[in-house]
């Protein structure tokens, strides 16, 4: 008893310290049994604060039967550490006590609690026999030791079952009269079953609530009694069979089961109770749902309770009952902060369920991108996109939400991966899921097989600077694609100025800022297959040898000579010999559809040979060199062969020149030269010439072929021509603002 | 605490997005931004085709009794960030500044890349919300 007077001693301190609330700070310790000293409860008493000073007289300490003490003092409502509520300490004193305005205390048999409860609890609920069963069942699942009073742990675990909010169960627990027995009995139980039941229905928690005719309550992962009023969405019934058992058991075990595997489990019902079926959704959405609900509640619950459990043992009280401000303990504190704990947790657990792809979702989703963009491997456009996603009928502003949540890589157009994303996202946000604020694990793209093949290991130059030029660009770039013609003009332009290195590195350091960007950038055009993408991996790395060459006519000479004769000058780009490939022959091709082996070849040793370009253009004007010719005629040749390639090909070409940076990165043109060379793709089908029958005839289409391509090459020249002197002007202007504005700050920095 | 407000204009002057921290004084930002605009066009303009103009307005300038100082950044497309902060903050340096305002840059530039985003509309991503309130934190 030492121990509670020293108790009582700092209450009364503290009382004295600090203004007193009207609460009434009940000390209890049963001697026998423990010594500590327990907060059984605490409750206004009248309104006034004033009236009960502290004062240690006004102790009043009663001798109860059972060997136990009543200390009624006003104290502090703040509590100190050691407050715990005990079972089976709590009589109906505390309740009576806190009920008279007086504070006098009573000494009366324990028994009598319950009588008293129970006829007020019979007088408020009227219990149909199905219900009765089934609060039977569930009374007798939460047997504790002491007769006719639960086991309140197992009361609160069956609470938290019930899924409901904790402020609805302290609410529950206060009105059914527990929290003034402190305990849980036989009718406060049915009371608080009923006020459940009502709590899950959207009533209010108030003992008026269940007068009328409710549904049973329901707890996730109890078993439901047969047929229950309420549809149960959780498909408890079928799960709840086979949990019968083991739920028993699970009560039981809990304290061994400490550890449970966290798994994933639908999220609160509320949200998402009755998901309506989007015209974009498909079937397989809610069965993965159900299917996973169960499964999750089941663990959930374990786990749950396992965790109350564990808490609840090592405070031996439930203290989340006391929901009282006064009654701050650390145990419900912990208990409160084990749910919270458990709620994030299940919040993450269910991001996994409902954010995970399945397997018929991922189907229609492929076909879905199948019909927006054929090509599984190419990126769709934002503007498509935009089309696409607008018909789903959400709001603009959760569209631009899960865009921003999808388009991993910021470059304005959708892999597959992301369309995916998007779309599944979209279908969770009409099902009623609240959008996530980023994206969950299990939505989380993979990187791209396709992406890493075409990251070659360069470092970066400047990369700043760059990040700011690719910055703007990029989202005009996006918008016009089909201008890419007239892009690549000022890009090859400029590459004039480059060295080969700095190609190397702009496709690479494209790529690095932030490497996915510039990276699908390049994709955004291709929309081809991924042989593309391979090509222009292998590009950057090392240029492919050279076709050169395997040429088995013993004409291609002739025709040489008398290409020259035809067709002098322009010999275009694709015409250098192999060491000097202008990318600029892609950009011929690109309207006209040369054939891509040509460029291919060319553009593989592009890469050495930007100065003999200028050279070769130098030459164009004085006249053609034979050598030049043939290499071109045989490409020329060669690229009849390959006539379904180029059909192929063609629609990479375009792409590979299309990511080039505009005319503002005149100081990165690198990149768009090796993109221009890139997309004309590793020439692997080099298709052998094959052996023409008539040589004649065959040289007269290839002469009216060569001399089509050379006036269409030139002509595109000619308008590269033009737009690089544009530019170039452009330049010198800006060299000359940029020289002025030295001139102006130089003054400034003198003084 | 300090003060720090960011604002962004589009290139017809109408603003794009306002933020300030702490954000009762977003009216006072807003009348010296508003008359810091027209020092920023009168830069724009003179200098022809210039890059992007990073500093812009110091403290003494606009406000002698205020001691604010505000910075301008104009982007390639004429789009306007303004940043207006303490002086009493002396610990942010010219260069914490331009990397800010890259930073920003670079956000505005991933909202530009969102479809639904129209160029003229107020921004309200929540990515670029993000990151400039972890700017404005780390700054103030």
């Amino acid at each position: 008893m030492c121990t509670m007077a020293a108790e009582q001693k700092k209450k009364s301190l503290r009382c004295r310290r600090k203004k007193i609330k009207t609460d009434i700070y009940l000390l209890c310790s049963v001697a026998p049994l423990r010594h500590r000293a327990v907060l059984l409860q605490s409750a206004t008493i009248g309104g006034g604060s004033g009236q009960t000073q502290a004062e240690p007289a006004a102790w009043r300490c009663v001798f109860t039967g059972n060997h136990s003490c009543l200390v009624l003092i006003p104290s502090v409502v703040r509590q100190t550490g050691a407050t715990y509520l005990e079972e089976g300490c709590i009589d109906l004193f505390a309740r009576r006590v806190s009920a008279s305005p007086s504070g006098s205390l009573h000494a009366s048999p324990p028994g009598m609690d319950q009588e008293s409860a129970a006829a007020s609890g019979a007088s408020l609920i009227s219990l149909t026999e199905h219900e009765q069963r089934y609060y039977s069942g569930l009374h007798a699942l939460c047997q504790a030791d002491a007769p006719a009073k639960l086991s309140s742990s197992k009361v609160a675990e069956l609470f938290k079952a019930s899924q409901l909010p904790p402020e609805s169960l302290h609410k529950v627990t206060e009105v059914c009269g527990a929290k003034h027995l402190g305990y849980f009995g036989t009718a406060q139980f049915y009371i608080a079953l009923k006020l459940l039941a009502a709590a899950q229905s959207g009533l209010p928690v108030r003992l008026e609530s269940i007068a009328g005719n409710l549904p049973l309550p329901r707890f996730a992962g109890l078993k439901n009694e047969p047929a229950p009023p309420a549809s149960d969405p959780q498909g408890a019934p079928s799960g709840s069979v086979a949990w019968n058992a083991a739920d028993r058991s699970s009560f039981r075990h809990l304290e061994a089961n400490a550890d449970k595997k966290p798994e994933p489990w639908s999220p609160p019902r509320s949200p998402c109770s009755s998901p309506p079926r989007s015209p974009l959704t498909y079937r397989s959405y809610p069965y993965s749902k159900q299917r996973n609900g169960v499964d999750a509640q089941i663990s959930y619950d374990g786990k749950l309770s396992s965790r109350s459990i564990v808490q609840l043992e090592q405070h031996s009280s439930p203290g989340h009952y006391v929901n009282k401000p006064a009654a701050e303990h650390a145990a419900v504190a912990q208990a409160s902060s084990a749910e919270r704990l458990n709620q994030p947790a299940t919040l993450s657990y269910s991001d996994d369920d409902p954010w995970r792809i399945t397997v018929e979702q991922l189907d229609y989703y492929t076909n879905q991108f199948k019909t927006l963009q054929p090509d599984l491997g190419a990126l769709i456009l934002g503007a498509v996109a935009k089309n696409f996603f607008t018909k789903s009928k959400l709001p603009i502003l959760e569209l631009s939400h899960i865009w921003e949540l999808s388009d991993v890589d910021r470059d304005g157009a959708l892999t597959f991966t992301e369309f995916c994303i998007a779309f599944h996202l979209i279908v969770a946000r009409k099902n009623g899921y609240p959008l996530p604020e980023s994206l969950p694990p299990t939505l989380q793209p993979v990187p791209d097989q396709h992406q890493d093949e075409r990251i070659p290991d360069t470092p970066e130059s400047s990369e700043p600077l760059i990040v700011f030029e690719d910055a703007q660009p990029r989202s005009c770039q996006v918008v016009k694609d089909p201008n890419s013609v007239a892009r690549l003009d000022p890009t090859l332009a400029s590459r004039k100025h480059d060295l080969q290195e700095e190609s190397l590195i702009q496709e690479p350091h494209q790529e690095l800022d932030p490497q996915m960007r510039t990276k699908t950038r390049q994709r955004s055009y291709s929309s081809t297959s991924i042989d593309d993408a391979i090509k222009k991996a292998e590009e950057p790395p090392t240029p492919p040898p050279r076709p050169q060459k395997t040429h088995s006519r013993a004409s291609s000479l002739d025709l040489n000579k008398l290409f020259q004769q035809g067709a002098p000058g322009v010999k275009s780009g694709w015409l250098l010999p192999p060491p000097a490939l202008p990318p600029r022959p892609s950009a011929t091709q690109v309207p006209h559809f040369l054939k891509v082996s040509e460029q291919a070849s060319q553009n593989k040793v592009q890469q050495p040979n930007f100065a003999d370009f200028s050279h070769f253009r130098e030459e164009e004007e004085s006249g053609v060199k034979l050598e030049e010719q043939g290499p071109a005629s045989r490409f020329g040749l060669s690229s009849e062969d390959l006539g379904s390639a180029s059909q192929q090909d063609v629609s990479g070409t375009p792409h590979g020149q299309a990511p080039q940076k505009p005319i503002r990165r005149k100081y990165h043109p690198e990149s768009q030269n090796l993109e221009t060379g890139a997309p004309p793709p590793a020439m692997p089908f080099l298709p052998p010439a094959k052996t023409s029958q008539k040589l004649l005839s065959r040289q007269k289409r290839e002469i009216q072929m060569a001399i089509r391509k050379n006036r269409e090459t030139n002509a595109v020249l000619r308008r590269l021509n033009s737009e690089l002197q544009q530019q170039l002007k452009v330049v010198h202007q800006e060299r000359v603002t940029l020289e002025s504005q030295l001139e102006l700050l130089r003054p400034l920095a003198s003084t | 605490m300090f003060h720090i407000c960011l604002l962004m204009f589009s290139p017809q002057n109408y603003p794009l997005y306002i933020r300030s921290v702490p954000s009762q004084n977003e009216l006072k930002f807003h009348y010296t931004v508003h008359t810091s605009l027209d020092v920023v066009e009168e830069k724009v303009s003179a200098v022809g085709k210039s890059l992007a103009d990073q500093r812009e307005l110091y403290l003494g300038l606009l406000y002698p009794t205020e001691d604010y100082k505000v910075y301008g950044y104009v982007t390639n497309s004429k789009v306007k960030f303004v940043i207006v902060v303490d002086s009493s903050n002396t610990s942010l340096r010219d260069n914490e500044i331009r990397s800010m305002f890259r930073k920003l840059h670079n956000s505005f530039t991933d909202v530009m890349c969102n479809p639904f985003y129209n160029p003229g509309d107020p921004i309200q991503s929540k990515a670029f919300n993000g990151i400039v309130s972890g700017m404005m934190v780390q700054t103030g």
